[in-house]
């Protein structure tokens, strides 16, 4: 089978899937989950399809929308650096549509099922399209549509959810507009608005000031959206108080995806010497993201909430992707690179795990889950394991990549850094064993009279089998990409990262 | 200076418009003043964006005569319509943003009965 048509397809699935999901809705309800369904798991195969095509090339490949040869054209561009992460998005989407099947039938009334998938559909189409893009206007249009999906998914969350929503937008916007400012700089000193032929066209122009206003423009859009301190703010409201069967889908994705374009615009558009030494933004985003990853590490130990938790969290390890690009040597990039798609699996895990507990338990106040293994024992299982591997335990997946991040740090002797790493792994685990400590572990006399002995007949979960198995996969993932750490650093990542470095 | 001013002015007012819809954004108490913000915002660098296509005694990007393709067309005498055809995706996108975030107003004023920010998040501590 030949793979020429992927790149388009796997932006174009979704996007018309989205509609048809929607036009079906009218008429029958029971065929919008199907839908998505297929057309995801069409992504997933020509995520997989591109991804083999890659690995036989060695070489990117290049899909010229339309036949319009690239500096005039849009080009879609599928390199080491993207594919994996292609797969890493095909994958949780297709789980977190399948765990979102029973979570949303009992979180919305069944009319709004039509157009909550139409929007999860847009959402992936979005990221979809950001990861391939070889084209700075083109990113931006598909970071707006997988922003706008995001806002109108949120806002059908709990109490609060619109205005945090609203918040959310007015941030995004304000981050959407500034890259959109920055690529007209670029468009403005040399007339193009590919990646690649940028990458040739800027080191020319690399003394002008508009150029260092551009990039400023773009870096800061980027940190909006990818939600860097002290731009986060819009973030623990808006994924907090999104419907469950939303954020396991836009939670690990979407600001993941950011950090994948600060890499992407970093790397392929401009260079290595111009980020690092003639105008210095990765010390000063080194120094942002350790400040950033202290600050949410002592806020999630602040929260009672297990969501809001999470969410500090997610800025806490967009912090350590950043700190990974700013060692600018090939070790942090690897960590970094390598964190980016751990990550997406670590809180794709939690935020599920999240949901299910959430949906049992009616409380996500973590003083309140004590002695939850006993009704929920395979979840807790599966908690424990996404806990661990944000805490960085061998041979979970966490560990591997802070493992390359130190090193980085180390190579790029920034003392602080490793630090900064280190401390917050400590944090991480204050904060994962005090919820471990109350589930299991709980105060001799908080445990209910009926559950004081230990005989209790082990039950399976009383959750539905399409909410705990994504969830176990995830959990798998968690220890295989541990396992197989090396293999993707060899075939994937080391290829990925420049030869300059 | 007096001409560096002058010459420049659409540009000093692109930096207007943006820094007026800017302090909306983030000072207006009041949500669809906000969004009123987000907008001139938005099309401040629309404008920016159509500005840098124009050029002095240029016309309309048309080439009369077709299939003279291999003579050299002189790019001065044309308007650049690259950036005003960019700029009709981002219009589609501001006109996206404005309805998305519309219909939350209209969720919000249902829900709280008010678009002021304090009152709202006075409503959402009970």
């Amino acid at each position: 089978m030949t793979t020429v048509h992927f790149p388009a397809l796997i932006v174009v699935t979704p996007l018309i899937a989205s509609f048809i999901v929607f036009a079906v809705g009218w008429f029958d309800r029971r065929y919008c989950f199907p839908l998505v369904i297929g057309a995801l798991t069409a992504c997933l195969i020509f995520a997989a399809g591109l991804a083999a095509a890659v690995l036989d090339n060695g070489n990117p490949l290049h899909y010229h929308l339309g036949s319009w040869p690239p500096p005039w054209g849009i080009e879609y561009v599928v390199d080491h650096l993207n594919v994996l992460i292609l797969l890493a998005i095909a994958v949780i989407a297709l789980l977190s549509a399948i765990y979102s099947r029973s979570m949303a039938a009992r979180e919305f009334p069944q009319a709004k099922l039509p157009q909550l998938y139409t929007l999860y559909l847009l959402q992936v189409t979005g990221l979809f399209g950001i990861t391939i893009t070889g084209d700075v206007f083109n990113l931006y249009v598909l970071l707006e549509i997988a922003s706008f999906s995001a806002y109108a998914m949120i806002a059908m969350g709990e109490r609060g959810a619109a205005f945090a929503a609203f918040r959310y937008m007015i941030f995004g916007t304000i981050g959407a507009c500034s890259y959109m400012l920055g690529v007209g700089y670029l468009y403005i000193l040399t007339g193009s608005l590919n990646m690649a032929d940028l990458n040739q066209l800027l080191p020319a122009l690399y003394q002008s000031k508009a150029l260092l206003a551009g990039f400023s423009l773009l870096l800061v859009g980027i940190a909006i959206k990818m939600a860097l301190f002290p731009v986060h703010t819009w973030l623990p409201d808006s994924y907090t108080l999104a419907p469950s069967s939303v954020s396991v889908l836009l939670a690990p994705l979407s600001t993941k995806v950011g950090a994948y374009v600060l890499i992407r615009i970093l790397l392929s558009v401009f260079n290595a010497p111009f980020y690092t030494s003639l105008y210095p933004a990765a010390p000063v985003l080194g120094w942002i993201a350790a400040a950033g990853v202290l600050f949410a590490a002592f806020l999630a130990i602040a929260q009672s909430d297990l969501k809001r938790m999470l969410c500090y969290l997610i800025v806490c390890e967009i912090g350590y992707i950043v700190i990974g690009v700013s060692s600018s040597n090939r070790l942090g990039l690897t960590g970094a690179l390598l964190h980016l798609v751990n990550d997406m699996f670590m809180m794709a895990c939690l935020f599920a795990v999240t949901g299910i507990i959430y949906a049992h338990a009616r409380t996500r106040n973590i003083y309140e889950l004590r002695n939850l293994h006993r009704t929920l024992p395979l979840t807790m299982a599966v908690f424990v394991t996404g806990a661990l591997a944000v805490i960085g335990v061998p041979p979970l997946c966490g560990f591997f990549s802070k493992w390359y991040l130190v090193l980085g740090a180390i190579q790029a002797q920034q003392w602080f850094f490793v630090f900064v790493i280190l401390m917050s792994s400590l944090l991480n685990t204050v904060l994962f064993f005090r919820i471990i400590e109350q589930v299991y572990f709980p105060p001799r006399e908080s445990i209910p009279a009926e559950h004081a002995h230990h005989d209790t007949p082990f039950r399976l979960d009383p959750v539905p089998m399409g909410e705990l198995i994504p969830a176990a996969c995830l959990a798998c993932f968690l220890i295989l990409l541990g396992f197989f750490s090396n293999m993707l650093i060899t075939r994937f990542i080391s290829r990925a990262i420049p030869g300059t470095f | 200076m007096i001409e560096y001013l002058v010459t420049k002015h659409s540009y000093w007012f692109y930096i207007i418009l943006i820094m007026m819809g800017f302090y909306g954004m983030m000072v207006k108490n009041n949500l669809m003043k906000k969004l009123i913000g987000m907008n001139i915002f938005q099309w401040s660098i629309i404008l920016f964006f159509i500005s840098i296509g124009a050029k002095k005694g240029a016309t309309i990007p048309i080439i009369e005569t077709h299939g003279v393709l291999n003579q050299a067309v002189r790019a001065a005498d044309y308007i650049n319509p690259l950036p005003h055809v960019l700029m009709l995706t981002a219009i589609v996108v501001g006109v996206a943003t404005t309805g998305i975030a519309l219909a939350l107003l209209i969720i919000i004023y249902q829900n709280y009965g008010t678009l002021e920010e304090d009152e709202i998040i006075e409503a959402l501590k009970k």
